[in-house]
């Protein structure tokens, strides 16, 4: 028995120095290496909800300073794959490339320091939180001259979560609202009343995130989505209980395949995948409700941690190039601050199209999330789960 | 054990201590820690929360469930299996282990495409005329899924035992005047136990911890413990309430393999 202590004792003796000699050594590369790296990489294309073994390969990667590398964390199917290509044909730098589905669950990831991603793309309140806690680092913006396609409004917008613009620098931007079957649903619908209508039972679809479901309710009873009044909140999820016998399920990214499928009549989703559905369906027509709805940014932002500071300077230049913006927009038709990018839009129903480009008037009572603070997060996150288990 | 052989035995010992036992202490260390670092229970008695005690409670109800089925099914066809003569069962035993070369995530979510409202099923049966099947998003369609993915893990165990009995033993029975019914309550069933009970355990504790086909084919809308457990980990981003609940829920996998340990000493029902 001794010996068998022993033995395991000398076992975490060699595996400590062995995870030792993986920090020190930060010269040398291995083509064994890279070609690990670049498996973890196919494999964490496939599937990001899958298991978090192989996600460590990248981070371990990316300790290695200058090694040509830029390790990019993005929302699933938020890019055109041929932009990753021609960024590695052009400049020679090898994309690493990693999604999430929501912010919540990036944020850990980041926050623990567990693996040291280059350029991350969060949205506003998200980026709010992580100035806060400090875990970004400013923009060189000398490497990112295209900056001047992005529209002023933008970026003064953009001020109201990082002021100053130091840290981020906006990819797209739009509104939540409901996707509707015009086929399935009788009356024009502009309100976000529909979702409690018994008539549409087992057919409505919900965003499976807490702060989205919740800024339904919450707009629905008229309050503010940034509350951070308790009972108003206990509102909310008191009115998202009564509305779960309605619901057929609560997804994020399958509600565009879905609603597409004519699988469910109503469904909560993001403007940009609108355009997308309703190629793909010419049935179904996006609204943003009248009580207001979430009006959001993504943006790309640097870590501290980061290991190729500069390569995520170049990658972040290289999607704001008007011609890269466009090809991004065709191909996940998220809404793109990019003006130079809009201006070259061929089709002249979508340049013009008030979903992928809603008007002022539109927006009137949309807000933009705010991070509301560590408790106040918990606090929704316990009722959404008071919701979820009801 | 000669000290070859100990030597032998080094890079399993690495293994299960960098990927079992230390994860192991981590999350006891995270379950009775506070996030300020303080030593505290208070994440073990989240689990008294009426939510969390709900996903908890459909969790048990599904996977026995689920165990029941699994058992119900494999027992008569291990038991077909292996009193074949010829060479068919290898043949039957490969039609099993084939679809477990697919990953897993890809067959339940294979299933989702099939039970939807307008899936492959109901297509099929729309076009017979027959009344549509209408389970996705539902307890049932659960149930259906780990009775699906966990079956080979019920019928390798038992048709392992079985295949090992000594058919001297039961032609004894049916020689001393036992008719079929007693010869299988007195002899096969009591052999094959240790098989059962290990089959048992394989399908009940993966059934209670899931929760990647209650997402799937439950619409999110079914919270299984394992659910809760992972949205504290991922949504919550609260290692401590997380870790401290799957403590908890050890206490059920231990009590399972105590069981186990109890019935199989030999280990004779490991099937792999």
């Amino acid at each position: 028995m001794k010996k068998m202590l022993v033995l395991s004792l000398t076992g975490l003796v060699v595996l400590g120095s062995l995870t030792g000699c993986v920090k020190i050594d930060e010269t040398g590369e291995t083509a064994a290496e890279t070609a690990a790296a670049e498996e973890a990489a196919a494999a964490d294309s496939e599937g990001a909800s899958e298991g978090s073994a192989e996600e460590a390969a990248p981070a371990e990667e990316a300790s290695k300073e200058g090694s040509g590398q830029v390790v990019v964390y993005n929302w699933g199917e938020y890019l055109d794959p041929e932009v990753l290509d021609m960024f590695e044909e052009e400049t020679g730098i090898e994309v690493v490339y990693e999604e999430f589905e929501t912010n919540e669950i990036m944020y850990p990831k980041v926050a623990t320091g567990a693996i040291a991603y280059d350029v991350i793309c969060p949205s506003d309140y998200m980026i709010q939180r992580m100035i806060q806690e400090d875990l970004l680092q400013e923009i060189n913006f000398d490497n990112v001259p295209n900056i001047k396609n992005i529209d002023e409004e933008y970026m003064k917008w953009s001020e109201e979560f990082d002021p100053g613009n130091k840290y981020s620098v906006p990819y797209c931007w739009g509104t939540v609202g409901i996707l509707y079957n015009k086929e399935m649903v009788e009356e024009p619908i502009d309100s976000w009343e529909v979702l409690w209508d018994e008539q549409y039972e087992n057919n409505i679809l919900m965003q499976d995130s807490v702060r989205d479901a919740l800024m339904v309710a919450l707009k629905l009873k008229g309050y503010s989505m940034n509350t951070t009044n308790e009972d108003e909140v206990a509102e909310a999820t008191d009115l998202l209980i009564e509305q779960k016998p309605l619901v057929q399920a609560y997804v994020i990214d399958q509600v565009r395949d879905k609603m597409i499928g004519e699988e469910a009549a109503i469904g909560v989703i993001y403007s940009g995948e609108a355009i997308y559905t309703q190629r793909e369906n010419e049935n179904l027509e996006y609204v943003i409700p009248k009580e207001g709805s979430n009006l959001w940014i993504d943006s790309w932002v640097i870590p501290k941690n980061a290991a190729n500071k500069e390569n995520a300077e170049a990658f972040i230049n290289f999607l704001c190039r008007p011609d890269i913006a466009l090809m991004n927009f065709d191909y996940i038709t998220y809404s793109t601050p990019n003006k130079a990018a809009r201006e070259l839009i061929e089709d002249e129903d979508i340049r013009n199209s008030t979903i992928a480009f809603p008007t002022s008037d539109m927006l009137e009572n949309c807000e933009t999330f705010q991070y509301l603070g560590d408790d106040v997060d918990t606090m929704y996150m316990d009722y959404w789960n008071k919701v979820k288990s009801s | 054990m000669s000290k070859k052989q100990r030597l032998l035995s080094g890079p399993y010992l690495i293994w299960t201590v960098a990927f079992i036992v230390i994860p192991l202490l981590l999350i006891v260390y995270y379950g009775l820690t506070s996030a300020e670092g303080g030593f505290t229970l208070d994440n073990i008695a989240q689990m008294g929360r009426p939510e969390n005690l709900k996903a908890l409670w459909l969790a048990l109800v599904l996977s026995v469930v689920s165990t029941l089925i699994c058992l119900v099914m494999a027992y008569p066809l291990a038991m077909i299996l292996s009193n074949m003569k010829f060479n068919a069962n290898s043949f039957i035993v490969m039609i099993f282990i084939i679809p477990m070369w697919m990953n897993f995530l890809l067959r339940t979510l294979a299933w989702q495409t099939l039970l939807e409202k307008n899936g492959v099923i109901n297509m099929a049966l729309k076009f017979l005329h027959l009344p549509t099947l209408n389970i996705i998003n539902t307890p049932y369609a659960i149930v259906l899924g780990m009775v699906y993915n966990f079956l080979p893990f019920m019928l390798l165990p038992i048709y392992n035992v079985l295949i090992k009995i000594d058919k001297n033993v039961v032609n004894a029975a049916r020689d001393l005047g036992a008719n079929s019914f007693q010869t299988f309550c007195k002899i096969t069933f009591p052999l094959s136990l240790p098989g059962v009970i290990s089959g048992i355990t394989m399908v009940f504790v993966p059934s209670l911890t899931t929760f990647v086909i209650s997402d799937l084919l439950g619409g999110s809308k079914i919270l299984l413990i394992g659910n809760v457990i992972e949205q504290k980990f991922k949504q919550g981003n609260n290692w401590n309430v997380g870790s401290g609940l799957s403590l908890v829920l050890m206490v059920f996998i231990l009590i399972s393999m105590a069981i186990m340990q109890k019935y199989d000493k030999d280990g004779e029902g490991a099937a792999f």
